[in-house]
Order: C-alpha cells, then sequence, then structure tokens
C-alpha cells in the first residue's frame, strides 16, 4: 500500500471506510481517464464538501504524498491519470448548484456538477453555461476548469475561462482561499486565469463562480455539404473573413459523416466530402441576416446542398450527430485515440491533407469532425488494440500530426490539454526558460509538488534538464 | 510623471534591442505612453525606463490574429486591423496610449459588457524575464490550452512580472453599425430586455447605450431599447476607478458614470488605496519565484492607490 496504512488511516478518518476504496479491483477504475493512458490509483477517496477536501489535502500534505483531484475521468490526455500512487480525491460526489444570482447572471457550484446540468437547471432562468465540450452530458464543471475546456460554441462565447469568475480553492498546503471575484477587475494578478487550465496542479477548486450566458432569442442551424474538403475550408474562410462569427462552425469529412449517419440517422449526406455544420444566434431578424450572408459565402464556393434545421428537434438531431461522433466511431474499431491541435484557419486544408497521408502511412483509419471555425482539429485514429504493434504505430502517427500542426503555425492542444499524453512535446513549442518559468508558477502554489505531479512541464525543468523523459514509470501507454 | 528627476529612457527598435536594453541586472520600469505611470505607487525614479518597440508585425485578416510590438499606440493598431474591417476592443480613452501599456495595466474598455474583458484578447505575450531572456507565453492560435497562462498572469500586473515585447491579439469584425442612444430608462431592465448590448453606462439620472452588429440587429435591439439616437456617450471620468459587484452600482451616489452589468466605476476624484486579494502569500510568491531580485517596476503595488 503506497505511503502507508498511516495514510490510509487518516485519510479514513475524514471520509469514513464507505467513501474510501483500496486495493487495486476497487481503484481500477480510477487508474484511467478518457485516454489510453493508464496508471496506478493508490488510496481513492470520495469526499461530499469543501471541508472534507481540505482535511484530504491536509492529510496529503503532512505525509508528502501527490494526490490527484478527478472529476468524471472524461479527459483525453492523461490529466486525470495517477502517476506515482497518488491519493485520487474524486469530486463527484460534490455535485450541488449552490447559489443562483440571475441579475448578476453568476452561480456558484460545486465542482462535481455535470456541464449540462448546470445549463438545464438554469432553463427556466433563461441563462446557460456557454462551454459545451462533447462530452457536456458526462463531464464536471471542475474538469472543465481544470482543463479550460472549449467545444463547438466557444468560436463565439470564448472558452471556460471566459466563463469562469472566481473560485475557492484548497492549495497544496491546505489553505483555503479565494481566486478571482464577481467584481470585474479585482486588485492583484489575474491567478484565476492561471488556475484555470492548470490541469489540476495548483490545487483543487471546491466552489466555483460560473457566469451564466441568456439563451439567445433564436437560432438558425445549418448544414452545408461541398464536394471536396477544400471547398469547405474556403467556405470556413470566408465565412469568418465576410465578417460573421457564427456561434458554432463545425467541420466532418465524408469517413465521419458516414460514420455518424449509420449512427444517428440524422439524414447527413454520406456522399459529401466535407459537411460543415453552421449555427447562428441571436435576435431573429440578426439571424436571418447572418444566414443568407453565410449561405452566399457557401454558394460562392460551390455548396452542394443547404438544409437549415426547420425546428428544435431537427436541430438537436443535427447536433447529435455532430456530438455522437466519438462515440460512433465503435462501429469502425473498437478503440480509437481522439488528437486535439490548432492550426491557422488558413491553413486547414494543406494540414489535413498531411492528416490523411501520415495515417495512410500508418495503415490507419481516419476520421475528422472539428471546430473550423478556429482552426481546432479532432483527427480520430481508429484502430483495433488487439492488432500487433498498432499502438505504436498510432502513437507515431499521432506524434507526426502535432509535428504538422506546429510546423503550420499551430499549437499543441486546443482544448484537451496537455496532461502526460503531451507533456514530453512541450519543448517542441516553449523554451527551456519558458518551460522554467511555467514552472516556477507551479511551484508559487505548490512547492512540494504535491498537486498532480509529472503533469504538463516536463520533468527535469525545475534544473534546467529538458531532454525527453519517457512516460513516468507506474503509467503505460 | 510626479519626479523632476532625469530619467534614463532606453527606446530599442526590435525586440533584441529589447532583450539588452533589458538586461540581466538592475531595476527596470516598462514605460508604454506614460499616462498610468504612478498607478499602484510611483515608480523608483533611478530605475531605468524602457519603452517597447513599435508597430505591427504581421496581420493576416482572415485569421483574425494580429502579432504587434507592445509599444504600438493603440491608434495605430486600429488603423491597421480597420482597414480590413476589423477590430480589436482594447478601447483606452487616450488612444496615443501603447498596447502593452493598455494590458499591463489590464483595465478594460467600455465595450467589455459585450466584448468581454481584455485579458481574453492576449493569445500569446513575447516578454523579457528577470533573467533578460525573451520568453513566450501562449501561443499563435485563436485557441491553445498548451501550458500554464502567463499570458493571463501578465494582463494586469503592472510591468512587475516582465516587460512586454510583443503581443499577438485576438481581433474580430468590426460592426457593420454601432449607434449610441440615451434616454432616462432603468439600465439594469433595460439591460436584462436586450440580447447583446456593447454598452450601458449611467450617471444615476441618464442611461446611455451602444448597439453594435449588423444594421438588422442594432435596429431590432433599438426597438426593445425605446430610446434616442445620440452622437455619443458622455465623457469618462478618468481620476478614479472603481470596481463593485454589478448588483452595487444601484446604490451610487454623487458624480459617476457606471457600467451597467460589469461593475466598473468611473469617478471624477482619485481612490484611495484598493482592498488586498484574500491570497497576499500567493501573489507575493508569484512576484518573489518571476522576479527574484525585484527588478520590474520597484515602487509599484498592485493594490496601491487609484
Amino acid at each position: 500500500m503506497p505511503g502507508g496504512s498511516e495514510l490510509v488511516d487518516d485519510l479514513r478518518a475524514v471520509v469514513g471506510a464507505d467513501r474510501l476504496r483500496s486495493g487495486p479491483f476497487d481503484t481500477a477504475l480510477y487508474s484511467r481517464d478518457g485516454s489510453l493512458i493508464r496508471g496506478d490509483a493508490g488510496v481513492v477517496v470520495l469526499p461530499v464538501d469543501a471541508d472534507e477536501v481540505q482535511q484530504i489535502v491536509r492529510v496529503c500534505h503532512r505525509h508528502g504524498t501527490p494526490f490527484v483531484a478527478r472529476g468524471s475521468g472524461t479527459g483525453l490526455a492523461g490529466g486525470a491519470v495517477p502517476v506515482g500512487d497518488p491519493v485520487v480525491i474524486v469530486l463527484s460526489k460534490m455535485d450541488r448548484l449552490l447559489e443562483v444570482d440571475v441579475e448578476e447572471r453568476v452561480a456558484w457550484v460545486e465542482p462535481g456538477i455535470l456541464n449540462l446540468d448546470v445549463s438545464t437547471r438554469l432553463r427556466p432562468h433563461g441563462l446557460h453555461f456557454a462551454p459545451d465540450p462533447s462530452s457536456q452530458s458526462v463531464c464536471s464543471i471542475g474538469g472543465n476548469v481544470a482543463n479550460n475546456s472549449g467545444g463547438p460554441h466557444c468560436l463565439a462565447y470564448g472558452v471556460t475561462s471566459a466563463h469562469i469568475l472566481a473560485m475557492e480553492v484548497v492549495l497544496p498546503d491546505g489553505r483555503v482561499t479565494t481566486l478571482g471575484s464577481l467584481d470585474p477587475e479585482p486588485a492583484g494578478y489575474d491567478l484565476r486565469g492561471v488556475f484555470v487550465g492548470s490541469e489540476g496542479t495548483l490545487g483543487i477548486a471546491t466552489k466555483v463562480a460560473v457566469r451564466l450566458t441568456p439563451n439567445p432569442p433564436d437560432v438558425r442551424t445549418l448544414l452545408l455539404d461541398f464536394t471536396s474538403v477544400a471547398d469547405g475550408a474556403a467556405a470556413v474562410s470566408g465565412i469568418i473573413a465576410g465578417g460573421v462569427v457564427p456561434a458554432a462552425l463545425e467541420m466532418m469529412d465524408r469517413p465521419a459523416v458516414e460514420v455518424v449517419e449509420a449512427f444517428v440517422h440524422a439524414g447527413y449526406p454520406t456522399d459529401a466530402a466535407a459537411v460543415l455544420l453552421v449555427e447562428v444566434d441571436g435576435p431573429a431578424a440578426a439571424c436571418d441576416a447572418e444566414v443568407e450572408a453565410i449561405v452566399s459565402v457557401a454558394r460562392e464556393h460551390g455548396v452542394r446542398d443547404v438544409r437549415v434545421a426547420a425546428d428544435d428537434a431537427e436541430r438537436d438531431l443535427l447536433w447529435k450527430g455532430r456530438k455522437a461522433a466519438f462515440g460512433a466511431v465503435a462501429s469502425v474499431a473498437p478503440d480509437y485515440y481522439l488528437h486535439d491541435t490548432v492550426v491557422p484557419r488558413t491553413r486547414l486544408v494543406e494540414v489535413l491533407d498531411e492528416i490523411y497521408d501520415i495515417a495512410a502511412r500508418h495503415e490507419l483509419q481516419v476520421i475528422n469532425v472539428f471546430h473550423a471555425g478556429d482552426g481546432n482539429l479532432h483527427p480520430i485514429l481508429a484502430f483495433d488494440a488487439r492488432e500487433d504493434g498498432v499502438i505504436e504505430r498510432v502513437h507515431r502517427a499521432g506524434e507526426e500530426i502535432v509535428r504538422a500542426s506546429l510546423d503550420a503555425g499551430g499549437v499543441l492542444s486546443g482544448e484537451h490539454g496537455i496532461g502526460i499524453e503531451k507533456r514530453d512535446f512541450m519543448p517542441m513549442m516553449f523554451s527551456a526558460h519558458d518551460l522554467e518559468l511555467q514552472d516556477r508558477l507551479r511551484a508559487a502554489f505548490d512547492p512540494g509538488n504535491l498537486a498532480n505531479p509529472e503533469k504538463v512541464i516536463p520533468s527535469g525543468s525545475r534544473c534546467g534538464d529538458l531532454s525527453p523523459q519517457p512516460v513516468p514509470a507506474g503509467a503505460w501507454v | 510623471m510626479t519626479t523632476s528627476e532625469p530619467l534614463q529612457i532606453d527606446r530599442p527598435a526590435d525586440l533584441d534591442e529589447l532583450v539588452a536594453a533589458v538586461g540581466s541586472a538592475g531595476l527596470v520600469v516598462a514605460l508604454g505612453s506614460g499616462s498610468h505611470q504612478d498607478v499602484g505607487g510611483v515608480p523608483d525614479a533611478a530605475a531605468r525606463r524602457v519603452v517597447a518597440p513599435a508597430g505591427v508585425r504581421s496581420y493576416d485578416p482572415a485569421e483574425m490574429t494580429v502579432r504587434c510590438s507592445a509599444g504600438t499606440t493603440v491608434a495605430e493598431l486600429d488603423e491597421v486591423l480597420g482597414a480590413a474591417g476589423q477590430m480589436c476592443p482594447l478601447d483606452p480613452v487616450d488612444r496615443t496610449r501603447t498596447v502593452g501599456g493598455v494590458l499591463g495595466l489590464g483595465r478594460s474598455g467600455p465595450r467589455r459588457l459585450r466584448h468581454g474583458p481584455i485579458r481574453d484578447l492576449v493569445l500569446q505575450v513575447r516578454f523579457v524575464s528577470a533573467w533578460g531572456e525573451l520568453s513566450t507565453a501562449g501561443g499563435p492560435t485563436v485557441k491553445n490550452v498548451s501550458g500554464f497562462d502567463l499570458c493571463r498572469l501578465l494582463v494586469g500586473s503592472l510591468g512587475t512580472l516582465g516587460v512586454l515585447g510583443e503581443v499577438v491579439l485576438r481581433c474580430l469584425p468590426r460592426p457593420p453599425e454601432a449607434r449610441w442612444f440615451a434616454g432616462t430608462a432603468d439600465p439594469f431592465a433595460l439591460r436584462d430586455r436586450l440580447h447583446r448590448p456593447s454598452s450601458i453606462l449611467w450617471d444615476g439620472t441618464t442611461t446611455w447605450l451602444l448597439l453594435e452588429g449588423s444594421a438588422a440587429e442594432v435596429r431590432a435591439e433599438a426597438t426593445v431599447a425605446g430610446l434616442d439616437e445620440v452622437a455619443g456617450p458622455p465623457p469618462m471620468p478618468s481620476a478614479g476607478r472603481r470596481s463593485v459587484r454589478p448588483r452595487e452600482l444601484r446604490d451610487l451616489r454623487g458624480s459617476f458614470l457606471a457600467e451597467v452589468g460589469v461593475g466598473v466605476v468611473h469617478l471624477d476624484g482619485p481612490v484611495a488605496g484598493r482592498p488586498a486579494p484574500a491570497e497576499v502569500l500567493l501573489h507575493d510568491e508569484v512576484k518573489r519565484l518571476l522576479d527574484p531580485d525585484g527588478r520590474f517596476a520597484p515602487g509599484r503595488e498592485l493594490w496601491g492607490d487609484r
């Protein structure tokens, strides 16, 4: 037992025997997230309130034992995967909507509340939480904070950081503090902004003030289909350059459309080379004007068919196709590896071409369904893990996709984060000194390196040694 | 400038010269237009003043991002973006201020209600660290979660953590229409009735409203608002500034101009001190680890006056 039985006894004293798990069988569920990376959960605790989280962190601090906070475990970069026998602190029991202030459009929630539940419960007030990752029906707000999550509607509304006003956090030494404020210009550094997206390495948010967005008075959802990916991508650039920033602007290539259509029967054209799902919202008159502008750009780029959702049911069906894409991949192959990079919008076509080449070279099937409006690619490599040597090919292809994206002027990750998956790629984007500064920022919060160690920053950044490290001992991919 | 001492001011022409000017030792104050140098306290007169290079470095309207040197004036940036029908709503009252100065001060403009705080406009920052090295934070694309967010840390840091050299900013389409309206309507009720107003200003008596967007959107929202069109907003008091919860604006008395729905209050007189944040120790630790010798902006405190 990692950390010895004294640690377990101390943790049990906080949460009781029924909310503590130990032993390989009871902790297996917590050894991985939505990625292919697996770790080892030493002890798992399930606190029910902020006070218990604080006591747990104090126990960890006293024992010098690292801890990993975990929401729903839907992360795709290994951010919640326990490395080095940490205590896993599962926050899913802390799922209350604590307070809603309709006038100020802000709600205090606990970190374990599900993203979609926030919006569903605020519907009577005409408000919602804007970030809408594809996993929104199962992912937690705490996880969204950790990853600075995105989603299709972030094109117009901004990613999670723009929707988090303040947080109560337990720092890695057990102190509790508030970052950010409900007033617009709190004094001091924007430590709220630093905490959002820090992947659990700076502490644990136990209470989050989320900014609420009014539901739009009207919405129009369009499906545009093209006979070439290049035309579809040119339409994306044309729409944006024409001065319209849609609420969402998503693209699917033919393999994606085929897979999705077989799964949800939304009437997607399976013979199209590329399909754009476009949504605009606002006052009805403004929506109509934007739809007209979008359709006119699409026609300039040879759109074959324009379908406008006639009602909410049709709109939901079109979105269901988009959001179910990752699940639908199961009909092609039992396993998939979902990538996440961003490239300049104007280079989408050439990078997509390169991704097709990379997949072909490694004999992998690739499906592209992504946030075209902000250049955020999500190539899905579908495979069967039982096939000999396939995992190595998947990883080589993944690394080549990352390199191709960076070479085109892009970045490592648009919304899934770095975690373990891309940790050792960080030197491709940042200098040793850049990483040392990031690590110093981390050390200001966590000098003992207890909060989710071995994530985001390559090991060795603190002493200037940046030679690529293997995946940490105890984790396997 | 409140000091009469002659100051040494370096004006490097590019990033390499900026790195050399900041160096790896000695006290340095990043200087923009100089309009807000005493916010948070008057910087040490003995510190070298360094002005960042100026100019737009690259701009591709199709990407809706712009790379510019920190010393570029907001007026110049506006002009370049405006020629392509775009904008970056940094919105200082005085457009001769620099991009780096506006970001270092961290105060958003009056269109924050619609366009969000200026910290969300910053995609990448290149800055000189306390070790005298050119460093990069963030990424050049409109979406990025690679690594810790030092960009947001630097926005509003009053130059206490690094010297801004170059930034990549997110651009937005310049709205085809932007019209101001005014009347005596209750500004709080107005905010609830409108979809995405760009600005609602209130002095306790009169309400000013900015609507932006397509002609159709502005027309539709103007009908809902029912105010009279006016030439523009009232003069913005600049001597003092407070930040309060949006609902607390209702209780304001005296002379003020408030940003309804946001919580920023513009005042005629200076505001003494600002409440220190809850996590002072954490702030001190961030400063200590990123500027161990206290080289940058000595004399300025993040919760000092004004």
